[in-house]
């Protein structure tokens, strides 16, 4: 039997102050940077400082690097800020890998398909609207599922996943150029017809500032409208929500057309906007990575800019540093590993507190 | 000396973030004693009995168990000190049976030893009087069987020290009764048990002592033979309070409702209400009494449109003033119901569950029956930060801020906020399933006043209660429902407890028509 006090006590904190719970994560990330330096010396025997330069470098080492950086942050943010109203509403959405790609095989069926007929301002507009409505079916099957016959959309949404990546794959069998190559190429490589103009003279500027838009307009959308407030409801509380009148298979299924949609259009963004071409690895993971952002977050899309721009550092970063100092992909891996963990680890200081058994209490005990 | 404690807890300290729930607080159990633990909701009571169980370590303070000092760190130390407690909610699987339940967590290998386990219950219930089925499901329980489970599943683990989580709360009367016949033959084995309750009749009756706790702080202790009702409220709520529930004459009370051949089956097609037919009047409080279970949910939740009737039931609404066309209300669902401008009120027996949501602060649970109201497809802002405010101020609703989520309120200011914010809607008619189930009585009486004002305001008032004394003080009718069926109305002005008990229990026309 113990006869002692635990020596490790935990107590859920009462809420912190903002700028407190900012310092924790701070400390964290810079607690993250010494311990990958102690690891990174250790095993490589490499000057940890100039490690982390060329991470900086790799990700920001010339405009061009910058651009390619917040191309692919926006994409990244683009599907956390689909994915937030379906979490707002616990409707766990892990099929953003597929509702992206759907919207990908949209844009670029318009783009083969349109590009000699209609103009650029017109291949956009209804790639858009292609993508849109693709995404947004990927993400209204499962929930009418769910709202019909309650089944388990984390399932349902992951296996619609799949579905997507083998119509990807047969679509790009068809519109495999040139033959035998096994990929479609980049579409309208001459014409450039139904790509995303450059705007003042930065060819991802429009990238950035679309998802920008739409940053503001889901954090808007959320914590401002009735449909967010009703999301909110219907997350905490299926049973109060019918009490208050409102229909929660409308909601869920309304909320997950709007979930798809975005993260359909981030399969427009990457196709018009990024790669001009379509395959399986459009999507690239993205879709999963997204949820860490997502959650990260906790479903507030201003938060959402800054860990996807972190998570597309931590990974332009990694390859940068595999190249120069001709380390393997682990190694690299490892940092990264790293910083998520301090990072993750922080929110759980910002929750608890940690007490340790004080020997001052032991020694009034006895004296009692 | 020491021996002659089961339990001694000695200036026990527990916080959790700005709030003290116990405040060096001292409690002493002889042994073979039924000690009641008293005290107002929120006043520390069950924070102090998870400390003893090993749910909740304290900050500070010193624990003896039978005169040696312990640390109990976890719910396995408190069981190796022989230290059983029964929660509100019970902890059981639902898919076992109950000998399976008491296996459960044992030590001992894979297989389980289902004849010696049964034998040893059978024992134990022999010994103390319990009616436990060893093979039964859990699932085929009533409250009242499960309740038995857990006390024979303490027992069965050795336990000495029994601690008893408000276990009447769920009981009807005659249950109680068994009940308190089982602790009495618990305390004769020499078991040392303790009760947490608010109910002052229950202290007096079933206890040897009882120890007062008030906001956390120790009061004071004493034995019951030489408390009164008067003696302990004042201990327990610091002031006298009033034990009489107003109630006035009806003034002109109109028919609202009328309830014809409503019936009413669940997804497994098992009858919850029979053939109800009921008047709802203006003006005066009607309660339904029943034994939980028996239909009142489902009554309650058919008018308010959350709840499917058999077809061939009919709730026909009658609006306020001269005479207008009498309204059918199933069939339109709570949306349709307000869009018609029909006022209901409802404040559901589960309240975080239900009536709020539990995340979001006060003024977010302001709009959850108005947000819809406007063109603008934006939720209104002022609006519900201004009804909150009212509330709080009105109410008195103790919290840190309006910004505070609900879930983190106490459970009489969750009803605060819940009873106001229905009651701000200026209803017709108010609906109220166990509105003070769990309340202390400060609060409770808080409740049984707003209920009266509104009754004074015209409006039609149901109150679901469990707690006869109430509904035969506070009621102006009394509706008593026995297995689903409507078994009489009474007076609540001249019924009494024991009739109302009995029809609760008996269905009058069980054999007759």
């Amino acid at each position: 039997m113990t006869n002692h006090e635990p020596l490790i006590h935990i107590a859920r904190r009462d809420g912190l102050v903002w700028w407190r719970a900012w310092c924790i994560r701070l400390a964290a990330a810079v607690l993250a940077l010494l311990v990958s330096a102690l690891f990174i010396y250790s095993i490589t025997k490499l000057n940890p400082v100039k490690v982390y330069a060329a991470m900086w470098e790799g990700a920001f080492g010339s405009p061009r690097r910058a651009w390619v950086t917040a191309r692919d942050a926006s994409i990244l943010l683009c599907i956390g800020v689909g994915l937030a109203p379906a979490f707002m509403m616990r409707f766990w959405n892990v099929g953003a890998e597929g509702q992206m790609l759907m919207g990908g095989c949209a844009t670029a069926a318009v783009l083969i398909y349109g590009g000699g007929a209609l103009s650029t301002f017109q291949l956009l507009l209804v790639s858009t609207v292609a993508s849109v409505a693709a995404g947004a079916l990927w993400g209204v099957i499962p929930a009418l599922f769910k709202a019909r016959w309650n089944t388990n959309e984390t399932l349902f949404t992951l296996m619609m996943n799949y579905i997507a990546i083998q119509i990807t794959c047969f679509l790009v069998a068809l519109w495999e150029n040139p033959k035998g190559s096994n990929s479609v190429g980049v579409i309208n490589q001459q014409t450039q017809a139904g790509w995303l103009p450059a705007l003042f003279g930065k060819q991802y500027l429009l990238n950035v500032v679309i998802v920008l838009v739409l940053t503001v307009a889901m954090y808007l959308y959320l914590k401002y409208t009735k449909h967010g407030y009703e999301i909110s409801v219907v997350g905490e509380s299926e049973n109060t929500a019918r009490y208050a009148g409102i229909s929660v298979k409308r909601v869920i299924v309304r909320t997950m057309a709007l979930s798809g949609a975005v993260c359909g259009l981030s399969g427009f963004i990457a196709v018009a906007g990024a790669s001009h071409t379509i395959s399986t690895s459009t999507a690239g993971g993205r879709g999963f990575t997204a949820i860490i952002v997502a959650w990260m977050a906790k479903f507030n899309t201003f938060v959402m800019v800054l860990i996807a721009l972190l998570l597309v550092f931590l990974e332009k970063g990694a390859v940068q540093i595999a190249s120069q100092f001709h380390l393997n992909d682990y190694a690299s891996d490892v940092v990264t590993g790293i910083i998520l963990f301090f990072l993750l680890g922080s929110e759980f200081f910002i929750q608890y507190t940690v007490r340790f058994r004080s020997h001052g209490r032991n020694n009034e005990e006895v004296q009692a | 000396m020491a021996e002659e404690f089961a339990v001694r807890m000695v200036n026990v300290t527990k916080t959790f973030g700005h709030v003290t729930a116990n405040d060096k607080v001292y409690l002493e159990l002889r042994k073979g004693e039924i000690l009641s633990l008293l005290g107002e909701n929120g006043s520390g009571k069950t924070t102090l009995m998870n400390m003893l169980s090993g749910i909740y370590f304290p900050d500070s303070g010193q624990i003896y168990i039978n005169g040696r000092e312990v640390t109990i760190a976890s719910p396995h130390d408190a069981y190796e000190l022989g230290i059983g407690m029964v929660h509100q909610h019970f902890k059981l699987v639902d898919v076992l049976t109950a000998a399976e339940n008491i296996a459960l967590g044992l030590p001992g290998g894979v297989m389980v030893d289902r004849k010696a386990i049964a034998a040893k219950v059978r024992q134990i219930c022999d010994r103390y009087g319990f009616d436990v089925d060893p093979d039964k499901k859990i699932y085929d329980m009533s409250v009242s069987e499960k309740q038995t489970l857990e006390i024979v599943k303490t027992l069965y683990r050795g336990a000495e020290i029994l601690i008893l989580d408000e276990p009447t709360a769920v009981l009807t009367p005659q249950e109680t009764e068994k009940l308190f016949a089982v602790m009495r033959n618990m305390r004769d084995d020499g078991k040392s048990i303790i009760i947490i309750t608010h109910k002052l009749n229950e202290v007096l009756e079933i206890s040897d002592r009882v120890t007062v706790l008030r906001k956390g702080e120790y009061i004071g202790d004493m034995d019951t033979a030489k408390a009164d009702v008067r003696a302990l409220t004042d201990m327990m709520v610091g002031r006298t309070v009033t034990l009489n529930i107003q109630r006035d004459e009806p003034a002109s009370p109109q028919r609202r409702l009328e309830i014809r051949n409503l019936t009413v089956r669940d997804k497994d097609g098992v009858t919850r209400l029979d053939d109800i037919n009921l008047d709802v009047y203006a003006g005066e409080i009607l309660g339904v009494a029943g034994i939980s279970g028996c239909g009142q949910k489902e009554l309650l939740e058919a008018i308010a449109g959350l709840q499917p009737a058999v077809s061939g039931s009919s709730i026909k609404y009658r609006p306020t003033g001269p005479e207008g066309p009498a309204e059918e209300l199933l069939g339109l669902g709570p949306r349709a119901v307000s869009d018609r401008g029909i006022r209901l009120a409802f404040v559901p027996e589960d309240r975080l569950g239900m009536g709020l949501v539990a995340s979001m602060n006060i003024a977010g649970n302001m709009m959850l029956k108005e947000y819809r109201s406007g063109k603008s497809p934006l939720v209104e802002r002022r609006r519900p930060y201004d009804m909150a405010r009212d509330i709080v101020r009105e109410l008195e609703v103790v919290t840190p801020s309006i910004e505070t989520p609900v879930r983190q309120l106490s459970g009489g200011n969750v009803q605060k906020v819940l009873v106001g914010r229905e009651i701000a809607l200026h209803p017709t008619v108010l609906m109220s399933a166990y509105a003070v189930r769990g309340l202390d009585i400060n609060t409770s009486y808080t409740i049984y006043r707003l209920l009266n004002e509104q009754k004074k305001a015209g409006v039609a008032v149901i109150y679901v209660g469990e707690d006869l004394d109430v509904l035969l003080q506070l009621c102006d009718r009394i509706a008593v429902l026995c297995g689903g069926r409507l078994n009489d109305i009474v007076d609540g002005r001249t019924a009494t407890k024991e009739q109302v008990g009995y029809l609760m229990t008996n269905f009058r026309r069980e054999a007759g028509a």
